[in-house]
């Protein structure tokens, strides 16, 4: 019996074995245990961050409970965003309709908490009742003064993706009404980032040296009053391109905002990110070039030495990762080349045709790709690959630990910063201590074929 | 004459939820399903449910938690997800092999009105060449009740549709021991073993929600309790079903009416006379006393109450959680002088005041407010003038204990701050005992980090 549903086979490619036509974006298989989440998963991972905004789920209890707080998202003031707010809709609002419901909580919690804006986050069951979410958010935007914004993200209507773009439209609504007097022309919104661990700190950091102002973070550490004025900004950076790229594109459209699609994970990756912005800026400030070759030579001269410890110990070791945007793929593949590690599969939730194509252009021979895997797949590969650590999120974590393989989390969940050139050290160190720890020799995959080999050497 | 009766209509007092206490019905009903050996949960509905249900038990369990989905689109919620469910439970067979499938709606195929079980009889029907897994399904729609709920009707269901006929006496005693640790069903596999009692525990997620480390990737775990002996549930001596808070119906009520197995409803094991409760039940049953091994266990929970009494007595408690929980706990908190001041729980309509104060009756100095249907936000309003000095409850209390400045103690699920959620034990004599040291421990650490002195002998 196979492990991989016919159905599936399609989902799933080896570099350099015929060309790449990967089927992507499509629903996931009844029955296969996908590790992907919903629309409403989509839209709450990109907009959770923004931290002065009420985040309403209108739904059942669930959907509000399984996402509370579960982020690593930080935040340098408002922790309103860190509750969890449901209608926790019953039997009789399902019957007679939600509205009512939706209206009372929304004028309760907002007199609560004075909220620079709410966002409303339709559910499965919404959708299905048929509550006028818009006219319920238009009509206590008036009551309330504040932008109430519906985010259309009924968890059926499609996958992940179709909730990163409802997202995206629920901000594109704030953005323009903030004042843009007093923004520099050297000046950014950083899109795409979510400031796990403080990670946008890192990089905002970064380009203040360089003389950078940031306009707007979107969404990590973000607020209203930003995103609404991030129209002022000269350039949109976009990292995470399947959450944020729509918005992106819908500024460029109305507002003329250039965007780039950067990454700051690894040091070529967020070396380059600097770079392009320093390179953008050059015409209207010279001396940003050379700001940027000095910081980035300052902080290699750091990373580089400690780097090559780690590295010592890791060379050769065999990695796989499944990630949930598979642009962040496409740095960890660089960034495992600079610890001298081998990449031997990548998958991704919410990959495109595109992204594959490119996985299969950085990818040594043999490494297999694959979309919207389950367990038993990632199972499957991890022993076939003879993987040494397993990049993933939460889910994916128990899978490796129960073939004795190295885990890190490198999902939204994970509590330490790996962006930025600190950040490659720290991942460099979760590597080597999710490697060389001494407990995989008791793993029983691990023991019995140690015992093995000591036993055919005894032999020899 | 009467006076008139006001006709004035009602109007629903509509509030938002803060931080909700409970979770939703599916979940429960995956977790109980996790306890059958060979089987595998399924809920039917969009794919996110199972997916964000995974994740939540995954980071309590720490286990591979593997919950299949129809993962239902736009169409199926326009025309019927019935071809999707089947599709899906033909996949499951093909990749997991299980000898169960438990499906559980959700609130998706709840409102668009989908028929499992027509769907199951279709499916049997369709497939019936093929090899088939045993088939049970329980409505959980997510819009009414809490996850206990779906724990719950997964249990009845599993026993009402498996158990279907008069077993022979199989000499075994059923226990069905609400939602409780991995760690508890172990102890009460080895109180039944010391007893001479063949019991079959439903659920039993001793073992398939706290694995050991294996050479490969299982798809199912083993342990569980066997499909067998739940088809022949009706043949045992007695069923005992821990919780004063549960429905009518249960799988224990329904072996009693439909076969005559007695049932002994009684509280969760929690405390000393609680856990006398069960001990008494098991002697009634197995017409044996209790084996030395808990005499002692019980004197030595009595000796650490009398030599731990001072530290805690009169120390105020707010306890939240599972209905059932937080009955036991006040059981157990009554007895070594802990005023509980308020006993919360996201569950509605449990009769949560009435099993409390029969649990604690005669031994707690006073009654605790106790509020059905609260979250978090409604907790920590009352508990602000109560002044408690020990929160007890799961991992969702913790920045409420961190901004009162006093010791959470982690008990139930989900425990998601903390590594061994799993491994917490709350059951029996040495429940009780773990608890007991856990409470002092606390109580002492806290009177130490506040001392200027750093008392290094309390």
């Amino acid at each position: 019996m196979s492990t991989i549903l016919d159905e599936r086979k399609d989902q799933i490619h080896r570099t350099g074995e015929g060309a790449i036509d990967i089927a992507c974006n499509r629903d996931s298989l009844a029955g296969a245990v996908s590790q992907r989440a919903c629309v409403f998963c989509g839209s709450r991972v990109v907009l959770y961050p923004i931290s002065d905004a009420l985040h309403l789920v209108h739904g059942p209890i669930g959907c509000a409970v399984y996402t509370w707080d579960i982020r690593g998202s930080l935040s340098s003031g408002p922790e309103l965003f860190r509750l969890s707010f449901s209608t926790d809709l019953q039997e009789t609002d399902v019957i007679f309709g939600g509205e009512r419901k939706l209206e009372a909580a929304l004028d309760e919690l907002i007199d609560r908490h004075s909220p620079k804006a709410a966002f409303v986050y339709s559910t499965c069951i919404v959708g299905l009742i048929g509550d006028d979410m818009e006219a319920v958010c238009r009509k206590m935007t008036e009551k309330k003064g504040i932008p109430v914004l519906p985010v259309m993200s009924e968890g059926f209507k499609g996958n992940k993706r179709a909730g990163y773009l409802a997202a995206c439209k629920a901000m594109f609504k704030l953005i323009g009404t903030g004042d843009t007097s007093g923004i520099s022309p050297l000046s950014i919104n950083i899109f795409g980032d979510f400031n796990l661990a403080g990670e946008i700190w890192i990089i905002r950091e970064y380009f203040e040296r360089m003389g950078v102002q940031i306009v707007a973070n979107v969404t990590g550490d973000g607020r209203v009053a930003d995103i609404g004025r991030c129209h002022g900004a000269a350039l949109n950076l976009v990292q995470c391109s399947g959450a944020t790229l729509d918005l992106a594109r819908m500024m460029e459209e109305e507002y003329g905002t250039p965007y780039m699609r950067v990454s700051y994970l690894g040091i070529e990756d967020m070396a380059d990110a600097l770079y392009q912005v320093a390179d953008f800026f050059k015409d209207k400030d010279p001396g940003i070039v050379d700001r940027t070759r000095v910081l980035v030579r300052e902080e290699l001269q750091k990373l580089m030495p400690e780097l090559a410890r780690y590295r010592e110990d890791l060379e050769g070791k065999r990695v796989a990762m499944y990630v949930g945007g598979s642009f962040k793929a496409f740095s960890l593949v660089k960034a495992f080349r600079h610890l001298g590690m081998e990449v031997v599969m990548v998958g991704s939730q919410t990959g495109t045709k595109e992204d594959y194509a490119e996985l299969e252009q950085i990818t040594d021979p043999g490494t297999v790709i694959i979309d919207d895997a389950n367990p038993l797949e990632l199972s499957h590969f991890i022993k076939e690959k003879d993987v040494d650590v397993f990049v993933g999120g939460v889910k994916e974590r128990p899978i490796a630990f129960k073939l004795g393989v190295g885990f890190c989390d490198h999902n939204h969940e994970r509590k330490e910063a790996l962006e930025g050139f600190v950040g490659m050290l720290n991942f460099a160190r979760e590597i080597h201590s999710s490697v060389m720890s001494p407990v995989w020799q008791f793993a029983p995959r691990r023991a019995n074929r140690m015992a093995a080999a000591k036993k055919e050497a005894v032999n020899e | 004459m009467s006076k008139p009766v006001s006709i004035k209509k009602v109007k629903p007092n509509y509030v938002s939820t803060t931080n909700a206490c409970k979770l939703c019905t599916p979940l429960g009903a995956s977790l109980a399903f996790r306890g059958v050996e060979g089987a595998i949960p399924f809920l039917h509905g969009s794919q996110g449910c199972a997916t964000y249900m995974r994740r939540y038990i995954i980071s309590h369990f720490r286990e591979p938690v593997d919950i299949a989905s129809s993962a239902l689109g736009e169409k199926n919620a326009i025309y019927g997800g019935g071809p999707n469910l089947k599709k899906g439970i033909l996949n499951v067979m093909k990749k997991y092999e299980p000898s169960l499938i438990g499906v559980a709606t959700t609130c998706l195929t709840e409102t668009i009105g989908d028929d499992v079980p027509r769907n199951l009889k279709e499916f049997r029907s369709e497939f019936g060449d093929l090899d088939l897994p045993d088939l049970v399904e329980v409505s959980t729609p997510s819009f009414s009740g809490t996850h206990t709920d779906g724990w719950h009707g997964a249990v009845r269901s599993l026993v009402e549709q498996l158990c279907t006929t008069r077993s022979a006496d199989t000499g075994r005693v059923n226990i069905l021991p609400n939602m409780v640790s991995c760690e508890d069903v172990r102890h009460l596999k080895d109180i039944c073993r010391d007893f001479g009692i063949h019991a079959t525990i439903l659920p039993d997620i001793s073992e398939t929600l706290d694995g050991p480390a294996l050479e490969d990737y299982v798809k199912i775990p083993s342990g569980g309790t066997p499909v067998a002996e739940i088809k022949e549930m009706s043949g045992a001596r007695g069923t005992i079903e821990f919780g004063r808070c549960l429905p009518k119906a249960t799988g224990g009520t329904s072996l009693e009416k439909t076969f005559g197995v007695k049932n002994h409803r009684i509280g969760l094991p929690m405390g000393l006379r609680e856990s006398d409760r069960l001990f008494e039940t098991l002697e009634t049953i197995s017409g044996k006393p209790m084996p030395r091994r808990y005499e002692l266990e019980r004197g030595r929970l009595v000796d650490a109450y009398v030599d731990g009494h001072k530290y805690v007595f009169g120390k105020r408690a707010v306890v939240y959680g599972e209905e059932d929980l937080v009955t036991g706990l006040c059981a157990f908190l009554s007895e070594i002088g802990v005023d509980v001041v308020l006993a919360g729980t996201g569950s509605r309509k449990k009769g949560l005041d009435a099993a409390i104060a029969q649990v604690t009756n005669g031994v707690a100095r006073m009654a605790p407010e106790v509020r059905e249907g609260v979250d978090f936000f409604d907790i920590s309003e009352e508990a602000a003038s109560l002044k408690p000095d020990l929160l007890i409850g799961h991992s969702k209390g913790y920045r409420y204990a961190k901004a009162w400045g006093i010791p959470l103690i982690r008990v139930g699920f989900p425990i998601h701050d903390r590594f061994g959620g799993q491994r917490i034990h709350h059951l029996g004599y040495r429940g009780a005992q773990t608890l007991f040291d856990r409470v002092v421990n606390a109580v002492i650490e806290k009177k130490q980090a506040d001392s200027s002195i750093g008392y290094g002998y309390i």
